[in-house]
C-alpha cells in the first residue's frame, strides 16, 4: 500500500513544497545503524530535487558525522532522525542555498537517549527570490540522559526581502544535569561590509559570493571532503547571485 | 595637473543637506589636510568621494584625473585610482586578508585590462608591505580586521593601500586609535607609499601631531559643509592654538 501523503497539519511538513512532493512520493526510508564504537561519515549533495528520509542509530560511543550540501533545483529535503546512546557523538553541518522559488529544508529529531551523548548541529542557509528555507530541529533529551551536551547554531542569510526562512530550533528536556543550546539568526549581508569590500576595487557580486563563500564554510569545518562541498557550494551560490 | 577637482560638491544623507557646495582641487604630488569640528562634514566628502551608498549627490562634480567620478560604481573608482582609508576598518569574518587583497588586487587589476598577479607574486607584495608598517606578516592570514587591534587594524589599511597602489588616498582620521609609536609607523607608511610625483593624498584629522609626521603642502578647514579657509601647514598649528570656534566664526 502506498503511504499516504503527508499534510501542513503535520509539524514537520508545515512549510513543505507538497506540490513538489507528489513526484517524488513515496519516499523510501533509508536506515544507518553504527555499532558501538563504530565512526562513520557521509556527505549528500543535493544538486536535483530530492527527498531523503534517514534514520541514523548510534550504538555506545560511536560517532557519526553528517554533512550536507542541499542546492536543490526543485524540493530538496532531507529529515533525518538520530538516536544517541550512551557517549555517542552526532554532528550535523549542513549549507541550504535556494533561489527562485525553490523550497529547501532540513528536518531533524536528535534524541538523546541514554547519558553523555554529545550532538552538534550547525545550518546556514542562503536564500534569494522568492525561495524558502526551513529548519526545523528537535533535540529530545530522555529521562535519565544525564550529562548530554546539545547544540544547534542556525543562521539564515536573505538575500533579497522576499525570501523566506523558517528555523525552529526545539529543546525538549526530561533529565537533569544536561547542556543544551541553541542559536538562532536570520539577517541580510553586512552593507558596511559590501562597501568595504567595494572600496577595494571588489566588484558587488563577487563581494557577495566572499563573504557568503565564508558563512556557508561554517557547515563544512571537520568534513572529510571540505574542499568538494566548498566549490559545490560556490558554484551553487554563483547561480543565486 | 589637477588628480582631485571637486567643483561645488553638495550632498544629503537621511534627506539631510551635510555638503553645501564644497570646492577642492589636488595636485599630482601634492599632501592636502583637511580639518574641522566634529560635523563638519569631514568624513561625509570621504563617504560622498567613494561612493558610499546612501551619501547622495545633489549638486556638483569631482573628477579623478579627469574622469567623472560620482559616475563610476564605488568599486570602478577603486580601479581608477582611489583608495579610502576608514577611520573604522570593518572587520569581516571569515575572509582572510590575503584573499581579500588579492582578489582587490586583481579585480582592479582586471578592469584596467592587465594580467593577475600569481599567488606567488602577491604574497611577496604583501609581505614586503606589511614589513614597511611593521605589521606580523602572519596577521595577513587571519580573517580581515578580525580581532586586530586599534592600531593593527589602521596599519593594516596602510598595508593595504601599499598593496594597492592608488594614485588618490582619502584618509579618514587614520591618526585615531593610535599609540605614538604606531602614529609615526603609519605616517612614515604614508610617506614612502604616496609622497610621489604621480599620487596626492587627503589626510582627514582632528589633531596636528599626524601632519609632524606627513607634512601637508595644504591644509584646508571644512566647517558647515564647505571650506571656510585655506592655507598652508602654519594653519593647522594655528587651529591648534586658537581652536576652530575663533577661525570658523
Amino acid at each position: 500500500m502506498t503511504a499516504l501523503l503527508p499534510t501542513r497539519h503535520e509539524e514537520a511538513w508545515r512549510y513543505a513544497d507538497l506540490a513538489a512532493l507528489e513526484s517524488v512520493w513515496p519516499v523510501v526510508p533509508e536506515t544507518i545503524v553504527l555499532a558501538p564504537g563504530e565512526q562513520g561519515t557521509r556527505t549528500l549533495v543535493i544538486e536535483g530535487a530530492a527527498v531523503h528520509d534517514i534514520t541514523i542509530t548510534l550504538g555506545e560511543g560511536a560517532q557519526f558525522a553528517f554533512h550536507v550540501l542541499n542546492a536543490a533545483k526543485g524540493y530538496g529535503r532531507v529529515a533525518l532522525r538520530v538516536t544517541l546512546a550512551r557517549g555517542s557523538r552526532f554532528h550535523l553541518g549542513a549549507a541550504q542555498i535556494a533561489g527562485g522559488e525553490q523550497t529547501v529544508e532540513i528536518v531533524t529529531e536528535v534524541i538523546h537517549a541514554e547519558p553523555d551523548a554529545v550532538s552538534r548541529q550547525v545550518v546556514r542557509q542562503v536564500l534569494a527570490g522568492q525561495a524558502t528555507g526551513n529548519y526545523l530541529g528537535r533535540v529530545v533529551v530522555d529521562r535519565g540522559a544525564v550529562g548530554t551536551d546539545g547544540e544547534q547554531s542556525i543562521r539564515a542569510m536573505l538575500l533579497d526581502r522576499t525570501a523566506t526562512a523558517n528555523a525552529r530550533p526545539e529543546l525538549e528536556i526530561f533529565a537533569d544535569d544536561v547542556k543544551c543550546a541553541h542559536g538562532c539568526a536570520i539577517g541580510e549581508l553586512d552593507a558596511n561590509a559590501l562597501f568595504y569590500l567595494a572600496s577595494r576595487g571588489i566588484p558587488p557580486i563577487s563581494a557577495k559570493a566572499l563573504m557568503l563563500q565564508a558563512f556557508l564554510a561554517e557547515a563544512f569545518i571537520g568534513a572529510a571532503d571540505e574542499e568538494r562541498l566548498t566549490a559545490a557550494a560556490l558554484a551553487a551560490l554563483e547561480t543565486v547571485l | 595637473m589637477s588628480l582631485l577637482t571637486i567643483t561645488d560638491l553638495a550632498n544629503e544623507v537621511a534627506g539631510k543637506p551635510i555638503l553645501k557646495g564644497l570646492s577642492l582641487s589636488i595636485n599630482a604630488g601634492e599632501i592636502h589636510a583637511i580639518m574641522g569640528p566634529n560635523g563638519a562634514g569631514k568624513s561625509t566628502l570621504a563617504y560622498t568621494l567613494g561612493g558610499r551608498p546612501g551619501y547622495d549627490v545633489t549638486g556638483g562634480s569631482a573628477t579623478l584625473d579627469g574622469r567623472d567620478l560620482l559616475a563610476m560604481a564605488p568599486h570602478e573608482r577603486a580601479a581608477a585610482g582611489l583608495f579610502l582609508g576608514f577611520q573604522y576598518p570593518v572587520e569581516i569574518p571569515g575572509v582572510s586578508m590575503v584573499q581579500f587583497l588579492r582578489e582587490a588586487l586583481n579585480a582592479q587589476r582586471k578592469s584596467r585590462g592587465e594580467e593577475p598577479l600569481s599567488g606567488g607574486a602577491f604574497l611577496k607584495l604583501a609581505r614586503e608591505k606589511a614589513a614597511l608598517l611593521k605589521l606580523d606578516p602572519d596577521m595577513l592570514k587571519r580573517p580581515v580586521n578580525v580581532g586586530f587591534s586599534g592600531g593593527e587594524k589602521k596599519r593594516a589599511e596602510m598595508v593595504q593601500m601599499g598593496i594597492l597602489d592608488p594614485k588618490l588616498a582619502i584618509l579618514d582620521e587614520t591618526d585615531s586609535g593610535l599609540d605614538i609609536d604606531a602614529l609615526k609607523v603609519c605616517g612614515e607608511g604614508i610617506n614612502a607609499i604616496m609622497r610621489r610625483p604621480d599620487k596626492a593624498v587627503l589626510l582627514i584629522t582632528h589633531y596636528q601631531r599626524l601632519l609632524d609626521y606627513v607634512k601637508p603642502d595644504f591644509v584646508h578647514v571644512l566647517a558647515g559643509g564647505r571650506i571656510v579657509r585655506s592655507g598652508g601647514p602654519e594653519l593647522a598649528l594655528e587651529l591648534e592654538e586658537q581652536g576652530y570656534e575663533a577661525l570658523v566664526a
